[in-house]
């Protein structure tokens, strides 16, 4: 009986311990930062004043509203067509780097690699370095989203196959099934809804990076937000960004729709 | 000529995990043999050596004249071909139909680009609808199969079996996870293939009871080793219990027995 009675203690004092080192990590940081709480919580109100004043889009920013459609159009497309290209790319990458279509070893390690790089250098500097190659250009664009979505989704689909068709590849094997045969008979069909989960989540996402890397590229929705911005037309600007968040909410309607009928 | 031989095969996990060690035996042709063993005594290792799923470490395996242990790719596809397999979990395509599960069974002898697209003869439609009809499940035929009930996703797994045409089937625990009355259908269907369709059958078993009432020879298994090979009749309760390293009264056998 006491030693139960312990355990809730010590448990309890593992807790407050934890509690405890945030705060002091928390309070050490700010202090070293020179970053004040109270400063900026006292600095809300005259944000939001400010945001009320300036961001609330007017009748001059609605009379632009057709030229945001027309641009968001065009990165929502453009976010569509990145993912889907490189979701078809990083399948068949995902397969070499599987635990379960037992490719050699080292094989998996550099895919595990390869997809790591290209994930982890964010999309906004994989566009600036694109920059130099191919100019303020649309395809600048689509090969900074490509190469990021193309390295996150392989990752994805490593963890997706491996968790999901391991039992049936088994089975499929033991029927004397070649490797080609298992993909199409068992992986496919077997990991197909994360598979569109993954995709579905990922144009989310692009629609919202593309936004950043069109200000860098001068094309789409991005550039038309930057144009706003430097011109300090803040109504239009906010416009644009109210546009880009009602297109993204429609899109995840619409992929949880999806989501429901295919699953 | 036998159709399955062991010669003297031992497996080692990474160098240091013994799942199998010096095992010899041999199967004739249309034998009904029950593996039992206590868990980790390396049934599901022995079986999957003789498919490759697991690749035995020294020791030689003959199935059907071919040496397993070091043919070709070609060759192992060809011996996979011979000797289906049913898995404790099922292992089905679960998003898949029934009759498209069953029909995989045919994957093995068709050529890859058939495979893919999952084109199949009509000559191979119409036997998977037979065996379909002949494992009870013509009305489930188009449900996919995580619609299905474990005894009948089982099913599925035996129709798969025999739509490969196999010399031998492997059965690793097949009725682990399924309930006394799905059990012994499933039981039933084995037994039935063995005696009408005079496929062999290799069963890896928990149930004492169950691998005495259906084989006519056991084999036990204990920590890699056979311990006991001969037919059930004289398989004794000293025996058993030397299988699972146990004393008296404490198997469920000795109770209900």
């Amino acid at each position: 009986m006491e030693q139960t009675m312990d355990i809730f203690k010590r448990r309890k004092m593992t807790y407050t311990a934890v509690f405890l080192v945030f705060i002091a990590v928390f309070a050490g940081a700010s202090y070293v930062a020179d970053f004040r709480v109270v400063d900026g919580i006292l600095s809300f109100p005259a944000a939001i004043s400010w945001i009320a004043s300036n961001l609330i889009p007017d009748q001059a920013a609605l009379e632009r509203l057709p030229n945001i459609l027309d641009k968001l159009l065009e990165t929502a497309l453009v976010s569509v067509a990145v993912t889907v290209v490189a979701a078809i790319f990083a399948f068949f990458f995902s397969l070499l780097g599987s635990n379960i279509t037992k490719i050699h070893f080292a094989v998996k390690r550099i895919v595990r690699i390869i997809a790591a790089f290209f994930r982890n250098v964010p999309d906004v500097v994989w566009a600036m370095l694109l920059m130099f190659s191919f100019g303020q250009n649309i395809l600048t664009g689509f090969f900074a989203l490509f190469f990021t979505t193309f390295g996150l989704l392989t990752r994805a689909f490593i963890e997706t196959v491996d968790e999901v068709s391991s039992d049936c590849v088994e089975a499929l094997e033991a029927t004397g099934a070649n490797l080609i045969q298992m993909v199409f008979q068992g992986i496919i069909p077997s990991s197909l809804p994360g598979i569109i989960t993954w995709v579905l989540y990922m144009i989310e996402t692009n629609i919202r990076s593309s936004t950043l890397i069109g200000v860098l590229t001068a094309t789409g929705i991005g550039y038309l937000f930057d144009l706003y911005y430097k011109r300090l037309d803040f109504a239009s600007a906010s416009l644009v960004v109210l546009s880009i968040v009602v297109l993204v909410l429609v899109i995840e309607t619409i992929s949880n729709k999806l989501r429901e009928v295919i699953l | 000529m036998a159709l399955l031989e062991f010669q003297h095969v031992s497996k080692i996990y990474d160098n240091v995990t013994r799942a199998l060690e010096d095992v010899t035996f041999t199967v004739e042709e249309g034998e009904f043999v029950s593996i039992i063993g206590p868990s980790g005594a390396g049934k599901s290792t022995l079986l999957r050596c003789i498919n490759r799923l697991v690749d035995a470490s020294s020791g030689k395996i003959i199935f059907d004249g071919q040496d397993v242990t070091s043919c070709s790719k070609k060759e192992l596809r060809e011996i996979r071909t011979k000797t289906a397999m049913i898995f404790q979990h099922y292992n089905l395509v679960d998003r898949l139909s029934v009759v498209e599960n069953v029909l995989h069974g045919r994957l093995g002898q068709k050529s890859t680009l058939s495979g893919v697209a999952g084109h199949y003869t009509e000559k191979e439609k119409e036997e998977a609808f037979r065996i379909i009809q002949e494992m009870g499940l013509i009305d489930q035929a188009y449900k996919r199969c995580d619609e299905l009930s474990g005894g009948q996703k089982q099913r599925v797994g035996i129709a798969r079996a025999i739509m490969q045409h196999p010399k031998l089937i492997l059965c690793d625990e097949p009725i682990a996870s399924l309930d006394p009355k799905s059990s012994k259908v499933i039981m039933d269907h084995l037994k039935e293939i063995n005696e009408n369709k005079k496929i062999t059958c290799l069963v890896n078993l928990h149930q004492v009871d169950v691998a005495m009432k259906y084989s006519g020879r056991i084999i036990g298994v204990t920590a890699g080793r056979i311990v006991y090979d001969g037919p059930t009749e004289g398989l004794t309760k000293e025996m058993i219990h030397e299988i699972y390293q146990s004393n008296e009264n404490d198997l469920i056998t000795d109770v209900a027995g």
